[in-house]
Parts: C-alpha cells; sequence; structure tokens
C-alpha cells in the first residue's frame, strides 16, 4: 500500500490542475504520514536495498550527503498531450517526474514552466559498517511485507562484497521469502542493474582499461561504494548546503529513456541544433549518468541529520527526549566503563585515554567571527610503530558512526587530492577526501610520514589539513577563486614525535604495558567487550555531543580570579591560548559527565589533567633536548 | 493569416520575416486575401517592411536607410519558438496596457505584445534625440559633451568612426520613457528591431552620406531587472535581463547556418532556405524543372554566422554562503564572439532563453527538461579597467535609501570611530590601537593623481605590519580582515612564491594561446593583501613587494609579455620574532630579522605583546569566558553587524573623498617639525617625508571613516597619536629607550652605529699598539679586545669592527688570520 498510493496519486492530481494548492497538499499528506510512528521505518531505503529491487516510481528514502548542487532547471510543470488517434488534449503533471507523456504539445498555452534543482547526493562518506550494518537490520526488521525479502537482502549484500559478478546469477534463483510476492522488477531496468555497485575508484589503484565506460561517482573518499543519486529539489531550495547530510524521501525514477541519452547522436542533427553540441561529453556524463548506475530521486521531503547513528532516535521528538534523560543517568557509569577500555586500547595509559574520550566527543557548537568554538583536534604523539595506530583507528571506527584514515605518507600527500576542485570542463564538484559529513572522525597517521619531498600538491595538501584543524574550513578550488566552506570534523593526528600540522592539544603516550605482540593485545581488547557494551559507547560518544552546555556567572567569576591567580605565579607559561583549551576541557569534561553546567570542582578537574598533560610534554621535551 | 483589421478588439502586426519566409515558400498568392486587407494607414515604410532575420533574403535596401545592408541578428531570435497560431481562433489577451494603447487611438501592436511599432520607434527616436544626461560618469561617455543629446553626439561618433553599434544605456530608457522600458525589457525580440530601424533612420538622414558595414545595431545594457544569476526564474524567459559573472569557459567558434543553398543538379535552379528552428526543410521539387529530390545543399554558398557558447559562472559576492555558484550558458553572435576570455568578470545584457528539450522521433516520451541560455547582446567586463587604472566605482555597490540613512546615522554618533573599531573582530581581546590602525587601513587615504607632474600615483593604501609573540592572535585578525573586505586575498609567507604573489604566463591547454594568470597582490587590487608569516617568505618573494607597497604596480616581463599591472593594494602582514620569542632587549629589526627597505614602507608597525599585569589578565580572562558562554543575541547587542560594517567601509571607499583643510595642513606641517625636532637633539633623524605621507594617509582616513569631506584637526590629532603608538612600540631603542626612526628607515639606531663605530676604532688603535705586526691571529685578537674593554663585546661586534676596518682597506681577513695592509 505504501508504495502504490505514489505513483497513483500524482497523476489524477495533474488533470486536476484547476486546483493549484495541490501541490502543498501533497507534500503535506507526506510529511503527515512520515511523521506518524514508525511510519518512516516501512519506506524502503537506497542505502539497503539494492536498487533492482526497488519499484521504480515508488517512495523510498535516502541517507545521504549532498556532494554538489547543479544548476537550477526549468521542467514542464503543467503541459498538454494529444492523443494522435482522437485528437483529444489532456492536461498533465510534470511534477516528481522526469519523463513526459508521448505527444507532448510544446505549442500549448496551458503550458507552465517551473524550476527545481539537482542535487548529487551520495551516501555519507566514511560511514562506519557498524552504522550501515544496524540501520539495515533495524530497516529489516519493519519491513516484512516488501516484495523484497530481508533475509536475502543481507545475503545480497555480503555477496556483493566478495564479487560483483555473482550477481546475475542470483537473481535467477527463486526467491523463497514466505511472503508469496515474487520481486517485481520492471524489465528495462534489470539489464543495467548488475551495473549498479561500482565502486569508487580508489586513488592508489590506476584506473581500469576499460575506463572509458566507467563512470566515476565522484565519492569523497576512495574505495566507497554505494548508490548515488541525483535529488530533483522542488521546495526550500534555500534551506540546502552543501554538505548537509539529510535523509531524503522522494520517488524513484530510472526511466530507461534517460539511460539513452549521447549514445545516438546524429552528427548531421548536431551542426544544426546547438541545443545539444553545448555540452561536453564529459558534462553530460556528470549530468546524466544512467538512471540505473544512478537513480533519480524527486524530493518531497528531507530531514536534515544531527548525527547518522542509527542507535539514537534521529529526530528531535519527545521520545528522544525521554531517551536523553534515561541514559543520563547511566552516563558516568558509561564513562568509566569506555574510559578503562580506551585505557587498555591505549596501553594503559589513563590520561591519554581520558583526552581520548573528550576528543572523540568535540563538536564546533558555534562561531565567533571567524573563531570556531569547541573544536578540539589531538595530537596523541609517541604512538608505537607497526600497525598500532592501524589497530587504533579499527577500534575508533568501531566507536563513531562516521570517519576516516587518512595514512600520511608521502605518496598519498602528493598523490590524493583532499580538497574539492570545481571540474569546468565537466561542470561538477570534483570531490576531495576533506569533503566529509558533520563530526566525522578524521584520523590523520602521520606515522607513515618518511622524509622525502613534499611536491607543490602535497604542500598544498598539509596547507589544507592545517586549515582545517585551525579553522575548520575547507577552502575548495574554484580554479578561478576559492571558496570557504565551514566545517566540522574531529581531526585526531597520531605521530611519533611532534605533529607537524597545528592541534589544539599534545598528548605524549606513555604505555604502562609493552605487550609483545600487540595485535594480539588489541584484538583480545576488542573481542573483550560484549557488542551490547560496545553500543552503549557508541550512544554515549553521540549522545555526550548533542547536549547543551552552559556557565553560571558565580563559576565565570572563579575561573577568571583562576586565571588571574595563574598568570601571577609565572606569566609566560600560562597564556590567552591555554585560557581557551581550559575552557574546552572544562566544558567536555563535564559534558562527558552529563552535566550541563560547569561546576567549580569540573573546572579544578580541568585543570588538573590539563596540568599533568603539560607535565609530560614538558617532561617529553627535556627527553628529546629542546624541540624547536 | 498575420493582420485583422479593425473589427478585432486589437490589431496585431507580426514582422515581416514569416510573411517573406511564406513568399519563399510560394504562398504569395495564396494569401494575397489576407494583405489586401492591411489597414492604409500601414505604410510601406514601417513595421512589413522591415524585418528580423530573414529580411536580409532579397537584400532589398531599405526606404531612407540607402544601400547599407541590413545585418541580421542572431542574437534575436534565430531560434524562434514563435508559434504559428491561427488567429481567428485565438484572440490575443487584452491586459490593461494594450487597453490603454487603444485609448490613445493606436491600434496595430506586434501579435501577443502591447508594442506598436509606430508609436515605439517614434519614442525611442525622441529618446536618442533628446535624452541628455548632464550628471553621467561613465567612462564611455569621455569626452562628451554632458549637456548635449547624449545618444546624437554618439551618432555623429558612429558616422566618423565607422563601428555600426550603438550602445544604450537601459536605465536612461527608463528614466526617459519608463512605458517604453517596460516594452524593451518584456518584448525585447520585437522592441529591438524597432529601435534598430529607428536609429538607422535617423542616422541615415543626419549623416546621408556615410558608409557603413552594415545597418546600426542598437545594443541596450544595463537592464535593472535582474541582477544576480541565482534570481532568475521562468518568468524572465524571453525578457531581456542584465546579469553578472565570470566567464569560465569559452567554446571554439561555431559556424551556424542561416540560410542554405541549394542548387537543383538538373537545370541549375538555385534557391535558398531559410533556417527555421535549427532546421532546414529540404525542397523536395525543383521549382523550374519540377525534378523531384534534384536539389543539393552547396556549403560555399550558403550563409553562416558565427556562434560562440560561453559558460558564465556567478561571482562568489553573489552567493549564500555553504551553496556553490551557479553557472549558466551564454551564446555569443558575430562580433560578439570571442570578446571575452575566461576569468574575465562581465554584465551580460541579453535575452534569457529556454528551449524545449529536442523530441527524439524514435522516442515517444521525452525528457520533460528545458535547455536554458541567454542570447547576448551585449558584454561589458567590469574588470577591464582594472589594468587600466581607469575604474573607480566599477564595482560600485548599490546601495538603498534606507541603507544610506543607517549609515549616515552611524557616522553621525560622535563617537563611531571607536564603535567602529571595537566591531572589528570582536573576539579578539583589547589591542584597541591595532584594531584603529586596520580600522584606517580597511578606508585608506584619498587617491590622488601626481602623474602630471612626473610624481605619478600617490600611495593611498596604508600598510599595517603585525609582529609579536606566536600565539597572540595575529593570524586571526589576518583572518577576519580577509573575511571583511570583498578582495581579500590571504596567504601565508610560508607557502607562497614570487609567482603566487605577482603574475604568472601560463599556456591554455585549449587554444595554445598564453594568458596572463594573475597572483594575490593583482587580484587584491583595491583590496587587502593579507600575508600571514611575513617573516618566512623568500628574499626573492620579498622583494617583489618593494613595488607594490611603494610604486602600486607590479612590472612583468615574462615570455615576452612585458607588462605592468596596477596592484593598488594594503599590505597587512603578520610576522613572528626570529627567536619564537619576542627579545624585548633588541630592536624591530633585530627581532624579525626583515630588511628595513621593507619595513619603511609599512605606515605602522605594531607589536603584539602580552602586557602581563593583572588588571589586563582579568578583562581577558573575562572576554575569554563570554567568548565561550553568551549566547549569539547578546553578542549581536554589544557589536555592530558584521554587515553593517561592510557597507559602512564599501560606502566610504565609494562616496568619501575628503581633502585636507587649511588648519589640518598647518597641523600636519607642525606634527612633522616636531617629530623632526625630537631627534635632533641627539644628532639622530626621527622622521623622514615618508613618516609625512604616512600621517596625511592615516588622517585621511579618519576623515573617511567620520564620513566627513574635509581632513580636520582632528583627524590629524588622531593621525598622530596613533603613528606616535605605533613608533613607540616598534621604532623605540631597547637601549636608550628613545624613539628613533632610524631603526625603521636604516635598519640600525642611531646609538648603535655609534657604538660600532667605537669599537672599530678601539680595535685599530689596539691593533696599531701592537707596532708592525703583519698578520695577528683572529683569536688572539678577539681575546686582547675583550680584554681592554671595559664593556661586554660579544663575536658579532667584534666581527662588525673587523669588517669595518676592512672596508677603510686598513686590514684583510683571510679564514684565521688577520693581516694589515
Amino acid at each position: 500500500m505504501r508504495m502504490w498510493f505514489v505513483c497513483r496519486f500524482c497523476c489524477p492530481a495533474a488533470q486536476s490542475n484547476s486546483n493549484p494548492e495541490w501541490e502543498a497538499k501533497v507534500l503535506e499528506y507526506f510529511k503527515g504520514q512520515l511523521r506518524e510512528k514508525e511510519s518512516h521505518s516501512w519506506v524502503p531505503s537506497l542505502n539497503d536495498v539494492p536498487l533492482h529491487y526497488l519499484k521504480p516510481n515508488s517512495l523510498v528514502k535516502f541517507r545521504c550527503l549532498v556532494q554538489d548542487m547543479f544548476d537550477p532547471e526549468f521542467y514542464m510543470g503543467v503541459y498538454e498531450t494529444v492523443d494522435p488517434s482522437t485528437k483529444a488534449n489532456v492536461l498533465r503533471c510534470g511534477k516528481y517526474k522526469d519523463v513526459t507523456e508521448c505527444g507532448v504539445d510544446l505549442n500549448s498555452r496551458n503550458t507552465v514552466t517551473a524550476e527545481r534543482q539537482t542535487f548529487y547526493c551520495v551516501p555519507i562518506p566514511g560511514e562506519s559498517p557498524w552504522a550501515k550494518e544496524i540501520s539495515f537490520l533495524s530497516a529489516a526488521r519493519v519491513v516484512p511485507s516488501t516484495s523484497y525479502v530481508p533475509s536475502r537482502q543481507k545475503r545480497s549484500y555480503e555477496e556483493d562484497d566478495d564479487d560483483m559478478d555473482t550477481q546475475p546469477q542470483k537473481q535467477r534463483e527463486p526467491h523463497t521469502g514466505g511472503m508469496g510476492e515474487t520481486p517485481q522488477i520492471q524489465p528495462h531496468g534489470n539489464g543495467d542493474s548488475k551495473r549498479q555497485e561500482t565502486e569508487a575508484p580508489s586513488s592508489q589503484t590506476t584506473a581500469p582499461s576499460d575506463c572509458s565506460s566507467h563512470l566515476d561517482l565522484n565519492f569523497p573518499l576512495p574505495g566507497e561504494r554505494g548508490p548515488a543519486c541525483l535529488v530533483k529539489v522542488y521546495e526550500g531550495l534555500d534551506s540546502f548546503k552543501l554538505n548537509d547530510t539529510l535523509e531524503i524521501y522522494g520517488i524513484l525514477s530510472v526511466n530507461p529513456v534517460l539511460t539513452v541519452l549521447g549514445e545516438e547522436k546524429d552528427p548531421s542533427l548536431l551542426l544544426l541544433n546547438p541545443t545539444e553540441s553545448m555540452e561536453t561529453p564529459e558534462e553530460q556524463r556528470a549530468h546524466d549518468p544512467p538512471a540505473s548506475l544512478v537513480p533519480r530521486l524527486h524530493m518531497l521531503y528531507a530531514r536534515p541529520l544531527q548525527h547518522n547513528n542509527p542507535l539514537l532516535p534521529s529526530a528531535p521528538t519527545e521520545d528522544q527526549s525521554a531517551f536523553v534523560s534515561s541514559f543520563l543517568v547511566e552516563m558516568a557509569s558509561v564513562r568509566a566503563e569506555l574510559l578503562a577500555y580506551l585505557t587498555h586500547v591505549l596501553l594503559g595509559d589513563g590520561l591519554a585515554a581520558e583526552y581520548l574520550l573528550l576528543h572523540l566527543i568535540s563538536n564546533v557548537y558555534t562561531r565567533r567571527d571567524v573563531l570556531p568554538l569547541g573544536k578540539f583536534t589531538l595530537n596523541l604523539s609517541g604512538c608505537p610503530l607497526n600497525s598500532y595506530t592501524e589497530r587504533l583507528y579499527q577500534i575508533v571506527q568501531q566507536l563513531v558512526p562516521c570517519s576516516y584514515r587518512l595514512s600520511m605518507s608521502l605518496h598519498t600527500m602528493n598523490s590524493m587530492r583532499l580538497v574539492p576542485k570545481k571540474d569546468y570542463v565537466a561542470n561538477r564538484l570534483v570531490s576531495g577526501a576533506l569533503q566529509l559529513a558533520r563530526n566525522t572522525s578524521l584520523f590523520l597517521d602521520e606515522t607513515q610520514l618518511e622524509q622525502g619531498q613534499l611536491d607543490s600538491s602535497g604542500v598544498r595538501n598539509i596547507t589544507a589539513l592545517g586549515n582545517l584543524i585551525s579553522w575548520q574550513k575547507v577552502d575548495y578550488d574554484f580554479s578561478y577563486h576559492q571558496m570557504e566552506f565551514p566545517c566540522n570534523i574531529n581531526v585526531l593526528v597520531t605521530s611519533e614525535g611532534r605533529s607537524l600540522l597545528p592541534s589544539d592539544c599534545q598528548v605524549p603516550l606513555q604505555p604502562q604495558v609493552t605487550p609483545p605482540n600487540m595485535e594480539e593485545y588489541l584484538t583480545t581488547i576488542h573481542m573483550a567487550q560484549f557488542t551490547s557494551q560496545i553500543n552503549k559507547f557508541r550512544v554515549y560518544l553521540s549522545l555526550a555531543r548533542t547536549l547543551d552546555y552552559s556557565i553560571s556567572d558565580e563559576v565565570t567569576k572563579a575561573v577568571e580570579d583562576d586565571f588571574v591567580d595563574m598568570r601571577k605565579d609565572d606569566p609566560q607559561s600560562v597564556t590567552a591560548e591555554d585560557l581557551h583549551r581550559m575552557l574546552v576541557v572544562a566544558r567536555l569534561l563535564s559534558l562527558s559527565l552529563g552535566q550541563t553546567t560547569l561546576s567549580r570542582d569540573g573546572w579544578m578537574r580541568a585543570k588538573h589533567i590539563d596540568m599533568l598533560r603539560r607535565s609530560r610534554t614538558e617532561q617529553q621535551k627535556s627527553l628529546n633536548g629542546n624541540e624547536p | 493569416m498575420i493582420l485583422i483589421d479593425d473589427s478585432s478588439a486589437v490589431n496585431t502586426i507580426v514582422p515581416s520575416n514569416l510573411i517573406t519566409k511564406l513568399k519563399i515558400l510560394g504562398l504569395n498568392t495564396s494569401l494575397f486575401n489576407v494583405f489586401s486587407v492591411l489597414p492604409s494607414e500601414v505604410d510601406m515604410s514601417s513595421p512589413l517592411m522591415y524585418g528580423t532575420p530573414s529580411s536580409r533574403v532579397e537584400g532589398t535596401p531599405r526606404s531612407g536607410v540607402g544601400g547599407t545592408p541590413a545585418r541580421q541578428r542572431p542574437d534575436l531570435g534565430s531560434i524562434r519558438k514563435a508559434p504559428q497560431v491561427d488567429l481567428h481562433s485565438e484572440p490575443p489577451s487584452a491586459d490593461g496596457a494594450v487597453a490603454s494603447e487603444q485609448a490613445l487611438g493606436q491600434k496595430l501592436v506586434i501579435w501577443g505584445t502591447d508594442v506598436n511599432v509606430g508609436t515605439c520607434k517614434e519614442k525611442f527616436q525622441r529618446f536618442l534625440q533628446r535624452f541628455i544626461d548632464p550628471t553621467s560618469n561613465e567612462d564611455e561617455n569621455a569626452g562628451l559633451d554632458l549637456n548635449e543629446p547624449l545618444y546624437m553626439q554618439k551618432l555623429e561618433e558612429i558616422s566618423v568612426v565607422g563601428e555600426p553599434v550603438l550602445n544604450v544605456n537601459c536605465s536612461h530608457v527608463q528614466s526617459f520613457d519608463a512605458d517604453l522600458y517596460r516594452q524593451l525589457i518584456s518584448y525585447p525580440q520585437e522592441v529591438i528591431p524597432t529601435f534598430d530601424m529607428a536609429v538607422n533612420e535617423l542616422f541615415f538622414e543626419r549623416f546621408p552620406d556615410s558608409i557603413l558595414e552594415h545597418q546600426i545595431q542598437v545594443r541596450p545594457y544595463n537592464a535593472l531587472k535582474t541582477r544576480n544569476m541565482r534570481s532568475l526564474n521562468p518568468e524572465d524567459i524571453d525578457q531581456m535581463i542584465t546579469i553578472s559573472g565570470m566567464v569560465i569557459r569559452t567554446s571554439q567558434l561555431i559556424p551556424e547556418m542561416q540560410e542554405a543553398f541549394f542548387q537543383c543538379q538538373v537545370c541549375a535552379f538555385s534557391t535558398c532556405v531559410e533556417v527555421d528552428r535549427g532546421r532546414i526543410a529540404e525542397p523536395a521539387v525543383c521549382r523550374n524543372c519540377n525534378t523531384t529530390h534534384s536539389l543539393a545543399l552547396i556549403h560555399n554558398r550558403s550563409a553562416f554566422s558565427d556562434k560562440q557558447m560561453i559558460k558564465v559562472q556567478e561571482s562568489p559576492d553573489d552567493m549564500p554562503a555553504g551553496q556553490t555558484p551557479h553557472t549558466t550558458i551564454v551564446y555569443a553572435h558575430n562580433d560578439l564572439v570571442d570578446k571575452v576570455q575566461p576569468g574575465d568578470r562581465i554584465n551580460i545584457t541579453g535575452i534569457y532563453r529556454a528551449v524545449p528539450m529536442r523530441e527524439n522521433p524514435r522516442q515517444s516520451n521525452v525528457k520533460s527538461v528545458y535547455k536554458t541560455h541567454i542570447d547576448v547582446i551585449h558584454f561589458r567586463k567590469t574588470d577591464e579597467k582594472r589594468l587600466h587604472g581607469l575604474d573607480e566605482d566599477s564595482d560600485q555597490k548599490l546601495f538603498t535609501e534606507e541603507r544610506v540613512q543607517i549609515l549616515k546615522e552611524l557616522a553621525s554618533k560622535p563617537d563611531v570611530y571607536d564603535r567602529l573599531s571595537s566591531a572589528l573582530a570582536p573576539s579578539i581581546y583589547e589591542h584597541e590601537d591595532i584594531k584603529k590602525g586596520i580600522l584606517l587601513q580597511l578606508f585608506g587615504g584619498t587617491r590622488k593623481d601626481f602623474s602630471q607632474t612626473g610624481r605619478g600615483n600617490f600611495r593611498a593604501e596604508v600598510n599595517i605590519l603585525l609582529c609579536g609573540d606566536p600565539g597572540t592572535s595575529k593570524s586571526q585578525l589576518l583572518q577576519y580582515v580577509f573575511n571583511l573586505v570583498p578582495r581579500g586575498q590571504y596567504t601565508s609567507g610560508k607557502g607562497s612564491s614570487a609567482v603566487g604573489l605577482t603574475a604568472y604566463v601560463m599556456k591554455d591547454p585549449e587554444t595554445k594561446q598564453l594568458v596572463l594568470q594573475t597572483g594575490a597582490l593583482v587580484l587584491s587590487d583595491n583590496g587587502i593583501c593579507c600575508i600571514d608569516e611575513f617573516d618566512k617568505m623568500s628574499d626573492s618573494t620579498r622583494s617583489v613587494l618593494h613595488e607594490v607597497m611603494e610604486q602600486q604596480t607590479l612590472s612583468i616581463a615574462k615570455a615576452g609579455i612585458i607588462c605592468q599591472l596596477n596592484a593598488r593594494t594594503s599590505v597587512l602582514a603578520a610576522a613572528n620574532p626570529v627567536e619564537s620569542q619576542w627579545n624585548p632587549k633588541k630592536t624591530t629589526i633585530e627581532n624579525i630579522q626583515l630588511p628595513h627597505t621593507l619595513l619603511s614602507r609599512f605606515d605602522l608597525i605594531f607589536l603584539m605583546l602580552d602586557p602581563q599585569d593583572e588588571a589586563y589578565d582579568r578583562r581577558l580572562a573575562h572576554h575569554l569566558v563570554a567568548l565561550y558562554y553568551q549566547s549569539e543575541e547578546q553578542i549581536e547587542e554589544e557589536f555592530l553587524d558584521m554587515a553593517v560594517l561592510k557597507d559602512y567601509i564599501a560606502y566610504a571607499r565609494t562616496y568619501i573623498n575628503p581633502r585636507l583643510n587649511e588648519e589640518a595642513s598647518q597641523a600636519l606641517i607642525e606634527a612633522y617639525v616636531d617629530m623632526r625636532k625630537i631627534g635632533s637633539g641627539r644628532g639622530m633623524v626621527s622622521a623622514y617625508p615618508r613618516q609625512l605621507e604616512s600621517l596625511i594617509r592615516l588622517a585621511e582616513a579618519h576623515a573617511k571613516v567620520r564620513f566627513s569631506d574635509k581632513v580636520e584637526t582632528i583627524d590629524v590629532e588622531e593621525a598622530k597619536r596613533l603613528h606616535r603608538e605605533a613608533l613607540k612600540q616598534s621604532a623605540t631603542d631597547p637601549r636608550t629607550g628613545f624613539v628613533d626612526i632610524s631603526i625603521i628607515t636604516t635598519g640600525m639606531s642611531a646609538t648603535a652605529r655609534k657604538r660600532k663605530e667605537e669599537v672599530a676604532q678601539a680595535l685599530k688603535k689596539m691593533i696599531q699598539s701592537k707596532g708592525k705586526t703583519p698578520a695577528m691571529k683572529y683569536q688572539q685578537l678577539f681575546d686582547d679586545l675583550r680584554g681592554q674593554s671595559e664593556a661586554a663585546i660579544t663575536k658579532d661586534m667584534f666581527e662588525e669592527a673587523l669588517r669595518a676596518l676592512a672596508d677603510e682597506d686598513y686590514l684583510t681577513v683571510t679564514g684565521k688570520t688577520v693581516r694589515l695592509l
């Protein structure tokens, strides 16, 4: 029932064009339906269900990042068709559709031109496997009656990972699911569907030889996979921004007509028809990729996502506040457990674990003119070599819903594209690894860096990372000018000595244990945690970030006095920068305990751990000789 | 088919292209009846005989315009989608405008519009003959008498120069006749040909003997309706619009067939077929010999017109934050082809078109999307003048009345200077004087031109250097300024090369053409170039700045391109001390190790140091903590909005040009004399003419802050104060505690120089006292000198003394030995 009403709904509405409010009513209707409890989880998701199992013209949802915004386009909002046999004129609606019915009367006076915009959306870059899995399992739980059977879906997902070629064969298998309904795949959608899972070309590997037919889906991170989508937006164009994470509800369109474009070009027509020749083949490939690879989604409604943690209710509703208040009670205990876990992971270093925890819940909560507040870039120095950092990343990845590890080897720094760049030939924004969703954990592994020559692109990349850390912004390259896009990315730098990148806070790691076999040690720690425990950690980290925070006047006064006293003792070592950092630490420390105001105790604790950290860095300095 | 008589509600005329088209098709006879109902008052010189593209078919000389051929205007309608509608079944809608026309007794309008050709022509001729704009300051009108009808002078120019293009400013049309303007905007396709016709009649009446390449074409520009690419919407289709943007890509020239020439293979009979909506209907039968399918297209004799596809991107200033820029396709025709290059910022006036996607006969249904583009009528480069130095108000921002009122109100407040300076980078604590300095830099001095007297341009821009300990929010200030000004550039000394700062020559991969790419300094012309880590810059890069910071130009001689670009940019630089911590025992030069030649080009040099006192600490702490807990609204209340500040600066920069009044000049002279006096007592020079120039600039900038056209004594006072403050910080000799400008101008304080001489003399005396020893050990000499002198002598000082003596040709130093000469 869910999927059907859409296609039925649109057509009659178009015919009763006399009522101009129907458009508003459509949106009202869908919003109303989706507000109902659980109803949004009935809608199949493009993230989870392979495209060829979804019915064209049905309602689907898509959890994604707005990667690029194309130019607005004009379309026939209302048009008239002439039936060739009866010569009867019929008014039709072009909204939420890509293709018109046959026999359009282009000269009709009833044609209404309307405007819409296309966004190029990709799945949230760096989404952790656990987040994908949970959201997909939960979807499976509540979608019992899709034509497509969840248990099979799970399998196909895994098989896709192994081998893409097994798919066609799999489709031939009889579908058993007990629902008695075989998948209703439109004949035209079938042929191309096997190409659906196109892997983003990894920057390290050279493109396959048949790259002419290979479509670059423009994922920000190498090795990503998943459907990219062209989303047609009709309302509220100004409310969307680049890099927004959205959950989009819309009508899926995979009409094969969209695919044939560009293939049957008659050269003689090209000469005379300028409208066709003005697009380069690159542009056409970027803007009109085959619908079987990049489906079109006509947006009805989009929900901005505060986070993509499937364990937390995503919408700010009553059940979320209930959820928060219930979780607040156990916050302190979960924190203790998490701290213990991280201490183990960081080889018994409790202070580093404390800082890592604070880093994981940090968040740019506001900006004062150019200054981002709340960012907390951590530089974990003195990391053991030999794949320790890799392991550490895997553990971080298990905890946060979005993450990416950038191994800062010379080769990567020189060859990788970090900053998105506008490609004017194809007229699209070519993505880079720094085009990330908010609150993504970026793990910079500086232990991989060796001595050598950075070329100009390497220098640019390092500068971009420095800007990201200091100002939380990325300057996208528009070749004639740069454009600044603010971001909110948690950067963790692991290095041997002090990092060459700026950071808010450096913690030298002091391992208390030296396990003979690092791999084994970390694996055992990881295995020792139950999934339920890990899930608690995940909820904790996402939740602590969203809490509100304030400082009372009384504490403000105390902090001020404290600062003045500290300066009195030693004006050289305590600067404004230190106060900045301590205020952030105090904030994060309070939030990590579930406290939404700064207490005197909280401030003292923050001061205390900052002192411990500083004495450690000083110690390190005297050990290593005077660092520059 | 086209004309109907008075009996119908509205009368309509269609341009003759449809009629001629019909003629070609051999339908004259069948249409004769329609023509016969032509009302007699329409004479043959008006609309019917006039035509858009196809009127050239017969090449008929136009009445009153001699033998000058008409030239087709593909910009107006090469891809017409004029529907062929049966008029009898669909009478055009009569709106209010039409009704009013009717009331005036005019009955004929072009179908689908309310344009009456006769009236429209008459109005435009009247406009050309009478329009006077005494306040015009457009550079295009340079050399014209502003009290004479403007466009008649332009016509005269055309008759002399022979370039048959008349650019018409739409705002002139609007102020002259609002209704005509409305028609022009709404029906450019019909109105502009009428204008063409009007201007040609007028022209050939005046200058019957002039010979032009083709008939004059009217090119309207500056249509006020649309300014921004983002605001284009379906209602703008087929209307005339003006948008601004930046060219990002141009295609190669596309020959577009206008008319196909067919020849019969059997009897050699030839015929021409017009392109209609991108298609050519190939005649199936030869009209002469009646052979079917005998006609062949002869390419050489077909008519083509030039066409170019240009992609234009929204300029960054027009965009809302967080979105990507939009692009639009623009078609340039005929002589507008290759007028613009990628990277140019232009204003385009043209007709906005939407074309439905081609219907494919093999497909039953089509995409429901239109392709949009603009047929350009007029280009106007907004930055072309930047290279020529004429530009004063090219990027004149349009301020609404209310906005100006708000700004003026703000300016009238007595404490506006303090208000603005505290609104600057509120997140950075204190450093009031530095903020004030930067504020004055943002406003800049008055630009003066002394080129007649051979001095050239006088620098109006204020340059500021901030030095100080790391972590004193210098970078943050720079970032703030960079975000505040429209033409700011931000570079880091570490990452930029001389090339990146100035300009470089690049070969375009497509056209193989050499293109001059401008760097940060040129890009920030009329803006501020923020250079962080100034001290980390390589010497060669820094040397570029010498020219920029005083002469305000940039000379390039590279790959055969020799030119001088304007770089009237203010430099705001930040430098860290060499020893990572500021050493108060050393002079500024010693601390930051920059060449004094460069330092003297900075008007103000500020030190950003930690003051280290309790009251300051307390205020700082309060400020920082507040930053972390105050809500947005509280902050807003306290400080001026960044947007207001931006507008305030833009307004002052554009409209306020203060001049010195008598008292102020007197005050300046006194100030300068005083400054010179300070040092003269101790045999030091404490001010140079450069400092006087700085004072003047600062005083002018301060007057601008007050929106005052006169520089008064208070401005001079503030300039003096600020200059003194900055000097006190940067030019104080740490050994004596006196302000000594020679630290900055020569790199060494006068006392230090004296001291150096003393050491050299002492050394010389010592060597002389040793008697005739041709060679000495270096170390030995050093130890001796140290033992002898009562003041501590460092190795540096010793070496300097040696060098001084070597310069006197008294001795030479080779390796570890010192030889007397």
